[in-house]
């Protein structure tokens, strides 16, 4: 990409030129590539066709709102939750290299503690009723990313598949004390009320002045995935991202050229569990009750495959790695329809549960194998084979 | 002193179920520097293709073919799945096996139905006494039976020539490959091994109890006893593997009386705990190499 631009040390001026004046800085037409600043070339829309693409998906996902239905929404609004979750994944294990199988545990933590703090303090569960998402959902965040930080240290002692079984441990570990903790979680079978949505005193989760519950939920959850969309892929190309980078790709060489291993580490574990717990505390608001029993290994698997299948160390790739995995329930329910053998009771042998599973797992295979950069590598050819098109080369 | 002694012959038992699947765990490891988190769907398929032999060959028959046929389809997968990928980052492999694992279980678990399958085992719930002790028989079986694989094992590792391949390749790949040792076939073998052993742990996971859906956890149990013995280490398996079965069983034993803060089943969940302690302390397991780290 930055193949045209010049070094930034060729125009010392460059650097100390207010902003106004350096976006003046245009690049001639007809010259996509050709850089003439250094603030072009790390623009997070560095080409046209992603200033295009990107607010023509912003765009088209606003206006969703407005046309599809609304049990469709309330699975997107689940999806871009997810999303973030998988964004936070991603920071830690594709951009930082560190490999977690214990998001669900922070994911769990995020969800207890937006549940708490807004939840109802006379109500069966513990609740301090502050229903204000612009509270709870970063004392959500911060509670999480606390349970990072605590057990980011084991991570810069292990490296590996070490680090794997332990945050895997992790995952059991914070299953049983869920399933235990019952004044907290509602216990196993029973479970609580979800966070409740309420923004400048106004709730979302009831029909209001945007629409109905479904339509506010999917809005919010929009805005709040652009927001940490954003703000992964500006941290992505700071200092810290490059840290990441440089760990990922050998530690020791990292901390060779000036990297702080410790610090940047237990950063990872720290920016990803804030994702994962903001996630956590906003995944069942949409559905409004949640059972201990869910954050289990299977929901690190989920968002492990969505890294992988979506892409790896590539911020988009995890937003379609979520809406791919959480939409595929959606479409293998329609399977039965189409392929008779399947059937849509789960007493039956090959039922749609089980398909689903199979998918998730086959796709895993199948992706690591093939196309071990995921839907954004597809992408990435679909695009360089139309860009030289008619020439295959 | 009764109790604790039965207790301790209970988590010796279940700890060499461990060991067994820990095994399964080392070898694939160090053959190919890849935890193969698809060992759990081995297991349970072992157990679950005993329950349906069982009926026809009789239990002890059943065991040795389940092992043959998990060990079959171990080697198959690791030719189709594994295979393409040598080369590429141990984590790739290793989320590919967890993958497997899911697929797997999930056509095994077909076969399991919603009830709770009995694998046709002579043991049962049976007690048998000894010294005054109330044993299980099924406790002693499995030691005896974990005792004598153990045994084999080493006993072809030290001696075969497979077995010597096997160590000249966990050494060294490439000079293994330089001597004339086929990697490949190295890989393939040590696929098969823990596809057997984890076959013949499942078939002693459901002696009295039967398999279920959700049995496959305990297979997940061997992860904490392979870090605890070191991931390298075969006698590290075997004695991590016994370490967490005790631990598991004196904590199930008293707990209850002695800690009742930390929850129902807490037994459960301890062989996270012991994983956690000990990494604490030595990073790399009680018996496990030091990694040398080079830039």
């Amino acid at each position: 990409m930055s193949t045209g631009a010049p070094p930034e040390t060729a125009r010392p001026e460059a650097a100390g030129r207010p902003a106004a004046a350096r976006r003046r800085a245009r690049r001639p037409g007809g010259r996509p590539l050709l850089y003439t600043s250094y603030a072009q070339d790390m623009a997070l829309l560095d080409t046209r066709a992603k200033k295009i693409w990107f607010y023509g998906i912003v765009l088209a996902a606003l206006l969703a709102s407005q046309v599809l239905v609304d049990d469709m929404l309330s699975l997107l609004a689940m999806a871009y939750v997810v999303a973030i979750g998988a964004i936070g994944l991603n920071i830690v294990t594709g951009y930082a290299g560190q490999v977690s199988l214990g998001h669900a545990f922070f994911l769990a933590i995020g969800a207890y503690t937006g549940a708490a703090i807004s939840g109802d303090p006379d109500g069966r569960v513990l609740g301090l009723g502050v229903t204000s998402i612009l509270v709870w959902l970063p004392a959500a965040g911060l509670a999480a990313a606390l349970a990072g930080v605590i057990v980011a240290p084991l991570a810069t002692r292990l490296r590996g598949l070490y680090l794997a079984i332990v945050t895997l441990g992790l995952v059991f570990l914070g299953e049983h004390i869920f399933k235990e903790w019952d004044q907290l979680t509602g216990g196993p079978g029973v479970g609580r009320p979800a966070a409740v949505v309420e923004l400048f005193g106004l709730r979302l989760d009831r029909p209001g002045p945007l629409g109905s519950k479904e339509q506010q939920l999917y809005l919010l959850m929009l805005v709040l995935l652009v927001v940490f969309a954003v703000a992964a892929r500006n941290l992505a190309r700071s200092r810290i991202g490059r840290g990441f980078a440089a760990i990922r790709d050998r530690d020791i060489a990292a901390e060779v050229i000036g990297v702080p291993l410790t610090r940047y580490k237990l950063l990872a574990f720290a920016i990803s569990s804030f994702y994962a717990g903001c996630a956590g505390a906003l995944l069942y608001t949409v559905t409004g009750f949640f059972d201990p029993g869910s954050f289990n290994l299977l929901m690190s698997v989920q968002f492990i495959a969505m890294v992988l299948i979506g892409g790896v160390a590539t911020i988009s790739g995890s937003i379609a790695g979520a809406l791919f995995i959480t939409l595929l329930p959606r479409l293998t329910r329609e399977l039965p329809a189409l392929v008779p053998v399947i059937s849509a009771d789960t007493t039956q042998t090959p039922n749609v549960f089980q398909v689903e599973t199979v998918l998730y797992g086959l796709l895993i295979v199948l992706f690591l194998v093939f196309e071990p950069r995921g839907l954004f590598g597809v992408w990435i050819r679909v695009r360089n084979y139309w860009k030289s098109w008619p020439f295959s080369y | 002193m009764k109790a604790l002694l039965e207790s301790l012959i209970r988590g010796l038992g279940n700890g060499s179920v461990y060991a067994l699947l820990a095994l399964g765990f080392v070898i694939v490891y160090k053959a190919t520097r890849v935890i193969s988190f698809a060992q759990p769907s081995f297991m349970i398929g072992g157990a679950v293709a005993v329950s349906y032999l069982a009926e026809v060959t009789g239990f002890y028959l059943a065991m040795v073919l389940a092992a043959l046929l998990v060990a079959a389809v171990a080697l198959g997968i690791e030719r189709v799945a594994i295979r393409p990928m040598v080369g590429r980052p141990v984590f790739v492999v290793a989320i590919i096996t967890l993958g497997i694992d899911v697929v797997v279980r999930v056509v095994v678990n077909g076969f399991i139905g919603l009830d709770v399958r009995q694998v046709g085992d002579p043991w049962g719930l049976s007690l048998v006494e000894i010294g005054g002790l109330a044993v299980q028989q099924r406790w002693l079986a499995m030691l005896a039976a974990a005792a004598l694989l153990v045994g084999l094992l080493f006993a072809f590792f030290r001696y075969t020539r497979y077995g010597l391949a096997m160590r000249a390749a966990a050494l060294d790949q490439e000079t293994a490959l330089a001597q004339g040792v086929s990697v490949g076939t190295v890989f393939a073998l040590s696929w098969a091994f823990a596809g057997g052993l984890a076959a013949i742990a499942g078939t002693f996971v459901g002696t009295g109890q039967g398999v279920d859906q959700l049995t496959w956890i305990i297979a997940l149990k061997a992860l904490p006893a392979i870090i605890v013995g070191g991931l390298d280490s075969l006698g590290g398996a075997v004695a991590g593997g016994l370490i967490v079965g005790v631990v598991e069983s004196l904590v199930q034993s008293y707990q209850s009386d002695l800690a009742p803060w930390l929850g129902q089943n807490f037994a459960i969940v301890t062989p996270y705990v012991v994983m956690l302690l000990v990494l604490l302390v030595r990073p790399y397991g009680l018996f496990g190499t030091r990694e040398v780290e080079r830039v």
